[in-house]
């Protein structure tokens, strides 16, 4: 098996607060492979944008990782000086966010933005990187990029600001794309294209991407690999069509009953009973035992550790404990 | 723009008219006119014949209008007091006032922002807690006070400075004399100009650290951050861009709040601007001086704000409304 | 407490005791210290007749041989000892201090008195009845805001001084002083009513109350009043510490109280006088308690903002 571009091993992400230490993200771990699309699902949250900002360092104080490990391509980057941390993002790893209205610095024009951004990270000149800008402009779908590329943020929609966005983060040409709900802020009728942009260009320039998202939809459309996060802990994480069609964990299987299917002919869509724990009442053993329809004595007692399964899934869940002995022998 | 322009022009022509009447019913009201130009010994048909020669039996309005025309051209009359023009009296005292204004006003400005930055990114260390201490003090100091002691420490103990006065001054030009060529004229201005621009420094102060904080957890800094920006290029290039935006306005109106607080200055330093001559002027119920300072203060008023709208159209591209409609 | 009290009395300590506001009170060092100096402050300038060592104003008992006494040091003709020392012509500096905060918090209690009655009689009516006059009100408070209060304060006092014929401008200037510090601060109070008075006007059980034909004098009093006290309270302690800076600045400036009833602004202003020729202590003690006045009653309303956490401004 070839290396993964991205590592992410038993991942802790911890908040200390007045009332003691707040537990974020608990051990989490997984790989993104060299172009692979990996999409990370859960309610909010679940520790969805923490582990992008992890992995990107850019947690908030006083947050901070408290454990675990990230490499890139073979690198630790967890661990990395801030100044060699710095070059690497948006030159290795490149982020794009929710919200495109807040993103972007109202009082610098796209063109001082990008090309900021590239001669921070490639050396060339003022005038090649307005040339790679307006290229860049011209591959996310602005129109007329030449000229456009002198206006400022609030000449731009919605849905064009999420394109000047895009081309930022990709500006550098960075090997991992982390994107942060990128759609969910955005008109329904422009998210569609937001994200073809954001694969094609990716896939053309064999670019991985985290897409962080609640919306299953847009990870069943978009997403090679699907990663399930509940409570800080991955609950399950495999190649998106079987977890849609064949979910293991009850979380995942009462997260995909609740969505809308055109072929599901149910007459109404199933919802899990309750929330999920608050991070300082995180119960003990399974965190989703108190909501589970399958709960064991054990899952109350004994937290499961996220066990490979057949197909190269994954899942913490005592249900697959025996099975996975099985299998093994 | 134009538009902008002529409007906010419109708007001032307004407020100066309103303050003129306020000035003019200073001098129609207050005490008699006729009471303080004239001797003991005048009899009561010569004051008539001087009422009206004045015009002082005219309609209200018709009055009000030639005090705003003779005010236009800078003609307030003579002072009660010194006998002599009003506006002359201000316009030899005024250079010493706005050099010291000038003076307090970059001070206040430059260090509010070094200040406020400073203790908005290294939070909690040391330095910017004792600045922090320090401003809260500053805030609750009265101004003469800080005058005051000021004066004691280096000026009567240390002996640095000097306590009163502009120094030596010199011309440039008619009327303007200057001290900021000389040594002793610029030395005479230190303390003074701390006194004035302290206040001022710290609101500058809080106000940007306050700001500062507000835009470095804004979305497009993280986004910058993301970026791989360099500290210098997010902080300086990004966030405190966005900052100066709301502080321009402060400052401005800061501005205004310097000349006034001159006032107190001037008289703890007998820095010889037109606040002391203000003060004089309260004193001696000297009206003409006072309607003159008061339309001199929303004159002034009135021009920096006219400024820090322009200042806040160059700064941010959001207000620049003409092209933005066009587009989407 | 007592077991004879009624049971309502130790609950109502009980529950002022528990109340949010001690509580954040007895976990804030700085408010302690801040509302003891203040306390002592106001205690001693309350009591200063019984408390003063001398009477400053009572020329029989001043000895022009104790003058430009030390502190703490015997008089070279008289040996009196003075903790304070004595200006020059022999006034006991503590005494005169004494007095001085007397006056200084009286200007400062009826001024800030004043522009309350004022801000939140205005602040009602105009948000009450909404229309012209709360525009028109709402556009002076506007430019008011513009203006700085201590330029409004002496323009006001300079007006004020010259309708008043000069045989009574003496005995007028501190009435004179309170009423143009007042006037230069209403805005903030009603500003602050106004906008609670906006809101509570369109609740239900106003609407309730005008519709079984209450007067609105009593609606607003009793049900509009109640509700903007945190926020008012937390403008006059801060508006305090401005009106005696404000009152200590005009009276420095020898345009405020009569050099007859010298306030601490004024004892600052004598002693200024007397820094080149060494006798330091008339001005430095004067200049420590009008210092710590002003700091700590700025320190308790800034604590007050915060435990109170109202939306100002």
């Amino acid at each position: 098996m070839p290396e993964p571009l991205l590592s992410v091993r038993d991942l802790v992400v911890e908040f200390p607060t007045r009332r003691g230490v707040l537990r974020a993200l608990d051990k989490v771990s997984f790989d993104i492979a060299e172009g692979e699309v990996l999409g990370m699902v859960g309610e909010s949250g679940a520790g969805k944008s923490l582990t992008g900002a992890a992995i990107i360092g850019l947690l908030e104080p006083p947050g901070r990782i408290a454990g675990g490990e990230i490499w890139l391509r073979g690198e630790r980057i967890d661990n990395l000086a801030r100044e060699k941390m710095r070059r690497i993002r948006g030159r290795r790893i490149g982020m794009v966010f929710q919200d495109p209205l807040t993103s972007l610095n109202p009082l610098y024009t796209v063109a001082e933005q990008l090309t900021e951004t590239i001669r921070t990270h490639i050396d060339v000149s003022e005038k090649e990187a307005r040339k790679r800008a307006i290229a860049l402009l011209d591959r996310v779908g602005i129109p007329a990029a030449s000229r456009r590329i002198d206006d400022y943020p609030h000449h731009f929609s919605g849905g064009m600001r999420q394109r000047v966005v895009i081309a930022l983060a990709l500006a550098a040409e960075p090997e991992l794309v982390i994107a942060d709900e990128p759609t969910t802020a955005l008109d329904v009728s422009v998210q569609a294209q937001i994200i073809d942009v954001l694969k094609e260009i990716c896939a053309e320039r064999g670019a991985s991407v985290m897409l962080i998202t609640h919306d299953m939809g847009v990870i069943a459309e978009t997403a090679d690999r699907v990663a399930v996060l509940y409570a800080g802990r991955l609950a399950e994480i495999g190649p998106v069509r079987d977890v849609i069609q064949a979910a293991e964990h009850p979380y995942t299987v009462g997260l995909m009953g609740s969505i809308p299917t055109l072929t599901q002919t149910a007459d109404r869509l199933t919802q899990i009973p309750g929330a999920m724990p608050r991070l300082n009442a995180i119960p003990t053993g399974c965190a989703f035992n108190p909501r589970c329809t399958r709960v064991m004595d054990r899952c109350r007692i004994d937290r499961p550790e996220l066990a490979a399964r057949p197909g190269g899934r994954q899942v913490s869940c005592w249900l697959y404990d025996t099975a996975m002995e099985a299998a093994d022998g | 723009m134009i538009a902008f322009i002529l409007r906010r022009l419109v708007q001032s022509v307004i407020v100066m008219l309103t303050v003129a009447l306020v000035a003019f019913s200073l001098f129609r009201f207050v005490g008699d006119p006729i009471a303080s130009m004239v001797g003991q010994e005048t009899t009561l048909a010569e004051r008539a014949e001087l009422r009206e020669a004045l015009g002082l039996n005219d309609p209200f309005i018709v009055q009000f209008w030639s005090f705003v025309a003779r005010a236009a051209t800078g003609d307030f009359g003579i002072s009660y007091r010194l006998q002599q023009p009003v506006m002359e009296l201000i316009l030899s005292r005024l250079p010493a006032t706005l050099e010291l204004a000038l003076v307090s006003g970059i001070l206040a400005f430059l260090f509010g922002v070094g200040f406020g930055v400073y203790t908005a990114l290294r939070r909690g260390n040391w330095l910017s807690g004792s600045i922090m201490t320090i401003s809260l003090i500053g805030v609750s100091l009265p101004t003469f006070l800080i005058g005051v002691l000021l004066i004691w420490v280096f000026a009567v103990e240390l002996q640095w400075l000097p306590s009163f006065g502009r120094g030596d001054t010199v011309y440039i030009g008619d009327w303007w004399r200057t001290g900021l060529l000389t040594e002793s004229g610029r030395a005479s201005l230190i303390l003074p100009a701390i006194t004035l621009g302290l206040y001022q420094m710290t609101l500058i102060m809080r106000l940007v650290r306050a700001e500062m904080l507000e835009v470095l957890r804004t979305d497009y800094i993280k986004f910058a951050r993301a970026r791989g920006l360099s500290n210098r290029a997010v902080h300086f290039g990004h966030a405190l861009k966005n900052t100066l935006v709301p502080v321009i306005t402060i400052t401005g109106l800061q501005m205004g709040s310097i000349i006034a607080f001159s006032i107190i200055t001037e008289t703890v330093f007998q820095w010889p601007g037109v606040g002391a001559l203000f003060i004089r002027s309260v004193q001696f119920v000297d009206v003409p001086v006072m309607a003159a300072y008061l339309m001199l203060i929303a004159l002034v008023f009135v021009v920096i704000n006219l400024v820090v709208d322009l200042l806040y159209y160059a700064v941010d591209p959001r207000l620049r409304v003409d092209r933005a409609n066009a587009r989407h | 407490m007592t077991d004879s009290t009624p049971e309502d009395r130790p609950n109502a300590l009980v529950r002022a005791w528990d109340s949010d506001i001690a509580w954040s009170f007895r976990r804030s060092p700085l408010a302690i210290i801040a509302a003891l100096v203040s306390l002592i402050i106001i205690l001693a300038a309350v009591f200063a007749p019984w408390l003063a060592p001398h009477d400053p104003f009572d020329p029989g008992t001043l000895n022009l041989m104790d003058g430009f006494t030390p502190p703490m040091e015997p008089n070279a003709f008289t040996g009196n000892v003075y903790w304070l020392g004595t200006d020059n012509q022999g006034r006991d500096v503590f005494s005169t201090i004494l007095y001085g905060a007397r006056i200084s918090l009286f200007v400062g209690f009826m001024a800030v008195l004043f522009a309350m009655v004022l801000g939140i009689t205005l602040g009602l009516i105009a948000g009450y009845r909404g229309g012209w006059l709360d525009s028109l009100l709402m556009r002076v408070a506007d430019v008011q805001l513009t203006f700085p209060s201590i330029l409004l304060a002496l323009l006001i006092f300079g007006v004020a001084r010259g309708f008043i014929p000069p045989a009574y401008r003496e005995a007028m200037a501190i009435w004179v002083l309170i009423v143009a510090i007042g006037l230069s601060d209403w805005v903030q109070y009603a500003r602050v009513v106004r906008g609670a008075t906006m809101v509570e006007k369109s609740k239900e059980y106003v609407q309730a109350a005008r519709v079984i034909g209450a007067h609105p004098t009593k609606i607003l009093v009793r049900h509009i009043l109640p509700n903007v006290m945190g926020p008012v309270l937390v403008i006059a302690t801060i508006g305090l510490a401005l009106a005696i800076i404000a009152e200590a600045t005009l009276s420095f400036l020898g345009v405020g109280v009569p050099p007859t009833q010298p306030s601490l602004g004024t004892l600052i202003r004598i002693g200024q006088g007397f820094l080149f020729s060494g006798e330091w202590w008339i001005l430095l003690f004067p200049s420590l308690t009008l210092l710590a006045l002003a700091l700590s009653v700025n320190l308790l309303g800034d604590w007050l903002r915060d435990a109170l956490n109202p939306r100002l401004r």
